[in-house]
Parts: structure tokens; C-alpha cells; sequence
């Protein structure tokens, strides 16, 4: 009597194929899984899923604004990636993008008559540092007693958010405008220049250098080597002499510096003033957009791009009245199918056909 | 007004108040303990806290509500074990795509029930004479069938870990799962009953928000205290007692904002929102720093298990 069975066989190196079929089948599947919940609920899954496709890749505007929403989403999920790579899970991203918007905002608010050219790189740099401490903030206790990044990290996302709040319901709120949460405008110095007269600021050229620089340091340079190897093996590092309560923190800075330029790239590009809910959640879409480009700087720009879309197409589907929450469900199904997904690129699954005496034994 | 005129009602709303994050902790206190992280609380108890709700809406009777949203936990809990357990996959990032993916769904779904009150929420019942020990019965024995469910539970969860053969064996799934496998238990098996177990807990705690301490819908009602919940578990050491005390702290903070005006104590309402947030922060520092990162959690917590790596 013989009985097929399945084996798992680890695979010495991941398979190539699989590290870029995975991601393509599991949107696949997640839009799947979506249609049929979709139909559950009484929608047509093929009108919801084609008014998102021509809203947000149709047409010129469709395209600007994924590629509005993209730039936000490339520079976090660049600054998630550097943490991810040492296996420090930062979180955060959301919060350190509020206090880098924060930071930056208070130069123009304050000085509204800098010139551009002092104006705009002291935006940025003030945006950097106030993610960067931000994200330290997190790493100190991180590096010294081992406290969980994780919670750490995202408590203090209300805390940024709320402070933000703070500010534009209170001291910073427009004392000419009416009654909403919103700073005064910037002047035209704060204001990052767009591409042409599209919606697309310079933030874009920040998102693309920044992929570059990182990808060309973790591939040539010394210093990114070994946080690979603190990444994958602390104690390796550790007899290897590198300094990794020093790196946890540089890590970090730099991290929550990414995405405090996502928040300044925000205001100045964007939206021109400080105000409420100035992300959507760019920072935990970010942590979706790391993984699946496998923390890849130069996949992140493409799958940025996929997910700015996304959320175009959630925006779009709430005019029909269905919840901008079904792009939100569609990106957590998409990161369990990757994460499933993965055990093909990790493992081989063998067929093997076993003997009725071995299985009696 | 007397110091007892403000402690007490302080310290009923603390209970009432922590209910939520002790349900949702006892669950995760579980579910760390067989050796997997579940970070998906947030997402657990924002789907529990709207199915739960509209079961409620729709049947009229709060019992509904919960056990509907005991099985939506315990449901998306379930994606957590298969992918964790069966597929090995990172239990961090599985646990953050179920937070992200429960947020949606429970937007999705509770889009229709924002405003909407509930027929009949879970309603206070004293519990005839000790509701009226004085001082403590107030606090403690004066409020709905569900806290007074989540004392029985602490118990019930500490003999169970500490006096009892299967939870000698919970607690040596996290800590050795290989020593398990030897000695013929299930380890898969068992693993996927307290994760299922754990995220039905996280239902209950959501539920507990929309039934009896709101009572009503609304989108991202939870604000974090799934998080919290999580944090709660490294402050309880993963001890069940500790989770209930730890959990009424951390409703003491958030039932303080309120009161603080009472005092005359003149504070931002932001900078009120954001004291249990602060709060967790510094007191995981400080238990964790206490520990001299020699942390008394699960030895396994975290890995997965591979019956040909052991």
C-alpha cells in the first residue's frame, strides 16, 4: 500500500523565481480573496475593482495622484526598510512623519519671509532631525535594556499625532482663517516646486536619490554590510567586533530622519500648511511596501507606486459608497498571501511516495 | 468633596475602564505563553468590537454579540496560527498584516453601524450584598456581567497555568517546544488551540468597547489598546495577576483624564489622550529596565517551531 505525502525541504539559498512570482500571485490572490468578500456583501467586485483601476492608473489625474500618494509612501517605506535590515522593527513611521512635518512647518511659521533657497533646506533638515530624535527617542532604551521597539515605537505614533493636534487646534492655528485645524498657508519659499504644473512635487527626486544611495551603500560599502550581519546574527556581529548598541541608534536616527522628509515633503510639496490627518496611514502602509519589495530600495520605488494607486482606488470607491477601508483590508490580505507565499521561496515542497511497512513503523 | 467621593468613582471607572485591555492581555498572556507572539491584537478586538456589535443590533441581545465576537477573533487569530504555525512565517510581520487587515475589515464592515445605539447593552449589575461592602464594593461589585466574568477568568487562567497538567504543558510549549514533541504531545496542534484561544479573548475585549463601555461603534475605537495589551503582558511578566493589576493601572490613566478638571487641574484634552500612550512607554522602560534585560518571557517566544531543525 503506498500513500503520497508532502515534505518541506529547505532550500540552501532562496529560490529567485519564487522571490518575484510570490508577490504578483498574492495580489492576485488577495484581490481574489476581496471579490469574493466583496460578494458576500452585495457589490460587484468587478466594478469596484475597475472604477479603482481607470480612477487611479486611467487617466493623467488618476496618475499624478498615485504618484502624489507614492512619494510619501516610497521615503517611509525606504526609512522602515533601513530599521527592518538590523531587525529593529520601527513601527513608527507614522509618528516620525508627523514630527518631521511638524518641525519642518515651524520655520516658514515662524519666518515666513526666508528666501527659498534657505527656506526649503532648513525645512528639511529641521524635518530630518525632529524624525530622527523622534526614532531615537525609541532606540535608547531599545540599545540599553532591550525594551520591544515594536511598542515602543507605535505608542508613540498617537503621541506624534495627537501633538500635531495640539498645535493646529491651538497655538499654531490660522488666527485668519475660520475655525478649522489648519496653520496659516506657507509662503511661496516653503513650497517644494512640482514637476511641470502637476500635483508631483520634488519630494520625488528625494524618494529616487535616497533608493539610490541606500541601495548603492548596502551593496559597496563597509558600514552597510554590517548591519546585514547584525541583522541576521547579533552574536556573529558581536565576535566580529562591530558595534551594534551604537548602530541600534544611528539605525534608528536615520530611519525616522527618512520619514521626517516624507512629513516635510508633505507639507511643502502637498498641502502648503500644518493641519490634521496629514497621513492616511502612509507609515503602516510603509511596513507593507518594505516587506514585500524585500526591503529591496529599488523594488520599494515600484511597489510604492502600486500602493499609492491603491489607496487612489479606495478614495475612488467611496464616492459609490463603498468604505476607503476595503484598500486598507486589500493591503493586509496582500502581506498575509506574501508572508504565505514565502515558505516557497524557503522551502521546496517534495512529493514523496512512502511504502506501507514505513508507514506502519 | 471628600477623598472618597472622587477615589471611588475613580477607581469603579479604572476597572471598568481597564476591562477591555485585561481581556485582550489575558488573551495575548495565553497565546505568548505557547511560545507565539500575536501582534494583531489591535485588529482582533477592532473586528470583535464591531462584529460583536452588529450581532447585538441585529439578534437585540448582547450575549449574541459576544460569542459572535469570540469567533471573529478566534477566526482571524486562526490566519495568525496558519501562517505562523503551519508556514513559518514571521510571527512580527503576520501579527502587523492582521492589525492592518482587521482595521480594514472593521471599517468595511462597521461602515453602516457609526452612530447606531445598541438595543440593549450589557447593563450593571451589583452583585446584591457585595455591592454594598462599603469602599470595595463599589469599586469592584457594582458594575456588568462582563468584568465580573473577567475576575473568574483570572483565576480560572492562573490555576490553570500554575496548578494544572495542561498548563504545565502551556507553559513548556513556550519555553521548549522540542521537549514537548519528545514527550508526545502535539505541539502544532496545541499551539493553534490557545492562539484561537487568545484571539477569541481579543474578541471579548472588543466587544466589551462597543457593548458596555461605549456602548456603540466607531471606527478605530480601540486607539491602541490592543497595543497596550501587548505592552501589558511584558509588564505582567506573563502572569494573569499581574495582567489584571497592570490592566486597572492603565485604566486608572485613562479614567484620571476625566477627572483631572474635577481637581482643577487645567490640561490640553490632547495632552490627556496622550498620558496611556506616555504611560506604556515608560512603564515598559522601566519594568524591562528593571529586569536587567533578563526577562522572564517564554524561552521560544517568537520562533517557529521545525521538527527537523530541533
Amino acid at each position: 500500500m503506498n500513500r503520497l505525502t508532502f515534505k518541506l525541504e529547505k532550500r540552501l539559498t532562496p529560490s529567485p523565481v519564487m522571490v518575484f512570482i510570490i508577490p504578483l500571485i498574492s495580489v492576485l490572490l488577495a484581490l481574489l480573496l476581496g471579490g469574493i468578500f466583496l460578494v458576500l456583501t452585495g457589490e460587484n467586485p468587478l466594478d469596484v475593482y475597475s472604477l479603482m483601476f481607470v480612477d487611479s492608473l486611467g487617466s493623467k489625474y488618476g496618475l499624478t495622484e498615485t504618484m502624489v500618494k507614492a512619494i510619501p509612501l516610497m521615503l517611509t517605506s525606504l526609512g522602515v526598510s533601513l530599521a527592518f535590515k538590523m531587525k529593529l522593527w520601527n513601527i513608527g513611521a507614522e509618528g516620525q512623519l508627523y514630527m518631521g512635518a511638524m518641525a519642518a512647518s515651524w520655520l516658514p511659521l515662524t519666518m515666513p519671509s526666508l528666501p527659498a533657497y534657505i527656506m526649503l533646506p532648513g525645512m528639511l533638515i529641521l524635518g530630518m532631525i525632529a524624525g530622527g530624535l523622534w526614532a531615537l527617542l525609541t532606540a535608547i532604551p531599545r540599545a540599553i535594556w532591550k525594551v520591544n521597539e515594536i511598542i515602543t515605537t507605535l505608542m508613540l505614533n498617537y503621541v506624534a499625532i495627537l501633538w500635531v493636534d495640539y498645535l493646529v487646534y491651538g497655538p499654531w492655528k490660522d488666527p485668519n482663517g475660520s475655525n478649522f485645524p489648519i496653520s496659516a498657508s506657507f509662503s511661496e519659499a516653503a513650497r517644494l516646486p512640482g514637476l511641470g504644473d502637476s500635483r508631483i512635487h520634488a519630494g520625488l527626486f528625494f524618494a529616487l536619490g535616497l533608493a539610490v544611495l541606500l541601495a548603492v551603500v548596502f551593496k559597496y560599502s563597509r558600514w552597510g554590510y554590517s548591519i546585514n550581519v547584525i541583522g541576521s546574527s547579533e552574536r556573529a556581529a558581536r565576535y566580529a567586533g562591530m558595534n551594534i548598541k551604537r548602530n541600534i541608534l544611528l539605525v534608528m536616527f536615520l530611519s525616522g530622519a527618512i520619514s521626517g522628509m516624507a512629513g516635510m515633503a508633505e507639507v511643502s510639496g502637498i498641502i502648503g500648511k500644518l493641519q490634521h490627518g496629514i497621513s492616511p496611514g502612509y507609515g503602516y502602509t510603509a511596513i507593507i511596501v518594505a516587506w514585500l519589495s524585500k526591503l529591496n530600495p529599488v523594488a520599494i520605488l515600484i511597489v510604492s507606486v502600486l500602493f499609492g494607486a491603491l489607496q487612489v482606488g479606495g478614495y475612488a470607491v467611496q464616492v459609490e459608497g463603498i468604505p476607503a477601508a476595503v484598500a486598507t483590508m486589500l493591503q493586509g490580505a496582500i502581506l498575509f498571501f506574501v508572508l504565505g507565499g514565502e515558505i516557497f521561496t524557503n522551502y521546496r515542497l517534495k512529493l514523496i511516495r512512502q511504502k506501507g511497512e514505513e508507514l506502519s513503523k | 468633596m471628600s477623598i472618597q467621593e472622587f477615589l471611588i468613582p475613580l477607581l469603579a471607572a479604572s476597572v471598568i475602564a481597564g476591562t477591555p485591555i485585561l481581556y485582550a492581555a489575558l488573551g495575548e498572556l495565553i497565546t505568548e505563553r505557547a511560545g507565539i507572539i500575536n501582534l494583531g491584537v489591535e485588529g482582533i478586538m477592532l473586528v470583535g468590537a464591531v462584529s460583536g456589535f452588529m450581532m447585538a443590533v441585529t439578534s437585540g441581545n448582547p450575549w449574541y454579540g459576544l460569542l459572535a465576537s469570540m469567533l471573529a477573533g478566534g477566526a482571524l487569530a486562526l490566519i495568525h496560527a496558519f501562517l505562523t504555525i503551519t508556514l513559518r512565517a514571521n510571527q512580527v510581520v503576520s501579527g502587523l498584516a492582521l492589525t492592518i487587515f482587521g482595521t480594514g475589515l472593521s471599517g468595511y464592515l462597521g461602515k453602516e453601524y457609526i452612530g447606531i445605539p445598541v438595543p440593549k447593552p450589557f447593563e450593571v449589575i451589583p452583585l446584591g450584598p457585595l455591592g454594598d461592602i462599603p469602599f470595595i464594593g463599589p469599586i469592584l461589585f457594582q458594575h456588568d456581567a462582563l468584568v465580573y466574568i473577567s475576575y473568574i477568568l483570572v483565576v480560572a487562567i492562573w490555576y490553570f497555568m500554575f496548578h494544572t497538567r495542561p498548563g504545565l504543558n502551556l507553559r513548556a510549549l513556550g519555553e521548549n517546544p522540542a521537549a514537548m514533541d519528545a514527550l508526545g504531545l502535539n505541539v502544532f496542534y496545541l499551539r493553534y488551540i490557545y492562539v484561537v484561544v487568545g484571539g477569541a479573548l481579543g474578541g471579548i475585549g472588543g466587544a466589551y468597547l462597543s457593548l458596555a463601555y461605549a456602548p456603540s461603534w466607531l471606527e478605530n475605537m480601540t486607539a491602541g489598546r490592543g497595543w497596550i495589551a501587548v505592552a501589558l503582558v511584558i509588564f505582567a511578566l506573563w502572569n494573569p495577576w499581574r495582567a489584571l493589576m497592570g490592566a486597572y493601572l492603565f485604566g486608572g490613566i485613562d479614567a484620571l483624564g476625566f477627572r483631572l478638571q474635577v481637581l482643577g487641574i487645567q490640561m490640553s484634552p490632547f495632552f490627556l489622550k496622550m498620558l496611556p500612550y506616555l504611560f506604556t512607554v515608560l512603564i515598559l522602560v522601566f519594568v524591562v529596565a528593571r529586569q536587567k534585560g533578563r526577562l522572564t518571557a517564554p524561552g521560544a517566544l517568537g520562533l517557529s517551531y521545525d521538527r527537523e531543525e530541533r
